[in-house]
């Protein structure tokens, strides 16, 4: 840079006047998942305190968040890349309750392999997903609506059925030892789903870093006219993200099956919003576009830290939720300036 | 009229009229893109710029008169038509996603990848080299970090690597749409940088803006609409520029045009 067009531009910044060290401080800022982990460390820190003594430092007690964490993980990271790309499902509560219901009729109160009612209630998962996706594309409609809808109709569905079936909600199932290890397998207290949330994390880490899916995903939830008119196929990456969710959902209905012993088509309700919160807490924007999978591992753990922190505390678990909104409500505003940061890069 | 650099155009238009119901939108106009050459399209807001446009890059189809590219006359099939016989457009403030990388940005849609099967994967390497080197081309030198947002790229420089990519995947022509209007005089220089970059590479550039500095500092041909016609069409040189700067400000000389034209 010549002495006087410096001299004309104060405002852009040399390339060379940035000190290194304060550019790695600064480029660690702009991560999206900068406040998730901020926010992840600050609640351990919260309840290392205050619930000093009472073992949730423990193997135990950290297994016990782990699998709070887990559970709700597998389904809050395809629901994560599915708000990345703009969209959000309010079904997968239903999916959850139908698929557990699937698996434990179905081989519980019927005679069905466990083996083939566990692909049936992924499959079923998936088929969902196809209906939810197909509808919002191709209607335009609110994803919120499209999803509200076909949440009633499979949550209804699926309670209508398994009384008719089955005189009742909740059925217990003994689950085969194959099926127990793959899904409800245990080392000391940490169970198998800990596992299956890390392998999805990777999976979806990899696929939003490393393969022009994941670039396809950022551009149709960040810019979609601009998405579109660079071939980039919008419909079917939405499409293709609701199959995700549902299914993801459906893993976790058979997950609870065999680790509880039982299916309950009333259990899934929590996890339509907890999702949600999860992905927000580690730093994905609501409004589509933004949003790393670290972000999402670490807000699912925020999430099971403050579940099962509150628990150790012995104040009364009701504050679990509390907690979360104010964390939600903090996380949304962190996110909106941590996206300013990003974007003004210094 | 006659033209100094080359005779050969890549796009001419022959009495092209488009009209719809009721309204004539574009009147009898006829126009010639030349390779190496930026044509400025001048003009109030609706005297047909807007519509011209789209007939060169295929969304309309015009009711009369024919549209020849390399000499043959041809109907465009729409948008991605255009774009196959190498004719871009960039509309003003559009073609990035903020939130992504430049890397992301430049090869979206179109994306490098290496490895088979479930390994296959976007190839960040190539296609970070690629993007940095061709908006260097076009004098872009303060991008050097291929994992940067583009929303931390200033305005200019956002047209530029917009400009830089139709150009990458083959633009012969560049339609750009009042591309410096919502720049300051930094970015805008950016961005006219860029345009006399791509003529100087031999690409025809259609640029279409409302400020006469922009338009006489690239211009080699200046085209200025009015009521859907054609009222001047000069070469650089052939006006003097306190005249066109009086005709795109709808002086006294736009004035007796359309008077003329009434």
């Amino acid at each position: 840079m010549t002495i006087d067009q410096a001299a004309a531009a104060p405002a852009v910044p040399d390339e060379q006047s940035e000190p290194l060290g304060r550019s790695l401080i600064a480029r660690t800022a702009r991560r999206p998942e900068f406040g998730a982990l901020i926010g992840a460390v600050a609640v351990y820190v919260f309840f290392l305190v205050t619930a000093s003594g009472s073992g949730f430092t423990s193997v135990d007690g950290t297994a016990s968040w782990l699998d709070t964490a887990a559970e709700l993980g597998v389904v809050a990271t395809p629901v994560a890349l599915l708000l990345i790309a703009g969209e959000f499902d309010l079904s997968i509560g239903s999916v959850v309750g139908a698929t557990s219901a699937i698996v434990a009729i179905g081989s519980g109160t019927y005679t069905m392999p466990q083996w083939a009612s566990i692909p049936l209630a992924i499959g079923f998962g998936l088929a969902v997903g196809l209906v939810n996706g197909l509808v919002a594309t191709r209607t335009n409609l609110p994803s919120f609506i499209v999803t509200l809808a076909s949440s009633l109709v499979v949550g209804g569905g699926a309670l209508g059925l398994s009384r008719a079936l089955s005189g009742s909600t909740a059925v217990t199932l003994a689950p085969e030892p194959s099926v127990q290890a793959v899904f409800g397998s245990k080392a000391g207290q940490f169970q198998v789903s800990i596992v299956w949330w890390l392998a999805i994390t990777v999976v979806a880490w990899w696929v939003l870093t490393r393969t022009r899916t994941g670039s396809w995903i950022y551009a149709t939830g960040g810019a979609p006219d601009v998405a579109r008119d660079a071939g980039v196929p919008t419909a079917r990456v939405k499409v293709g993200l609701f199959m995700a969710t549902s299914a993801g959902a459906a893993l976790v209905g058979v997950l609870q099956t065999i680790a509880y012993s039982g299916g309950d088509v009333t259990r899934g309700s929590s996890f339509i919003f907890d999702g949600v919160i999860a992905a927000v807490i580690g730093g994905v924007l609501l409004q589509g576009g933004y949003g790393s999978t670290v972000g999402v591992l670490l807000g699912t753990a925020t999430y099971g830290i403050v579940s099962i922190g509150i628990f150790y505390t012995g104040w009364n678990t009701d504050y679990a939720q509390l907690f979360l909104g104010a964390l939600l409500l903090v996380a949304v505003m962190a996110n909106n300036y941590f996206r300013k940061l990003a974007l003004s890069g210094r | 009229m006659t033209t100094t650099t080359t005779d050969h155009s890549l796009i001419e238009l022959r009495g092209v009229t488009q009209r719809f119901t009721g309204v004539t939108a574009v009147a009898d106009v006829s126009l010639t893109v030349r390779p190496g050459q930026v044509l400025c399209l001048l003009g109030h807001n609706g005297a047909g710029k807007s519509t011209l446009i789209k007939i060169l890059s295929g969304v309309y189809t015009p009711t009369e008169g024919t549209l020849s590219i390399d000499g043959e006359p041809v109907t465009l099939g729409g948008p991605r038509d255009a774009l196959d016989r190498g004719i871009a457009t960039v509309h003003q403030g559009a073609g990035t996603v903020p939130l992504m990388s430049v890397a992301r940005n430049f090869f979206l849609g179109a994306e490098p990848t290496k490895g088979r099967g479930l390994l296959r994967r976007f190839d960040a390497a190539t296609a970070g080299r690629i993007a940095l080197e061709e908006i260097r081309q076009l004098g872009i030198r303060r991008i050097r970090d291929a994992d940067q947002l583009v929303g931390t790229m200033s305005g200019g420089e956002r047209q530029a690597l917009v400009i830089a990519r139709a150009l990458h995947f083959g633009a012969r022509v560049l339609i750009l749409d009042e591309p410096t209007s919502a720049l300051g005089v930094r970015e805008a220089e950016i961005v006219l940088q860029a345009v006399e970059s791509a003529r100087d590479r031999g690409v025809a550039v259609v640029l279409i803006t409302h400020q006469a500095h922009h338009a006489l500092r690239v211009g080699d041909h200046f085209a200025v609409l009015a009521h859907g016609r054609l009222v001047a069409s000069f070469a650089r040189g052939e006006m003097e520029a306190a005249e066109v700067i009086d005709l795109m400000a709808g002086g006294t000389v736009m004035q007796e045009l359309e008077r003329k034209q009434a």
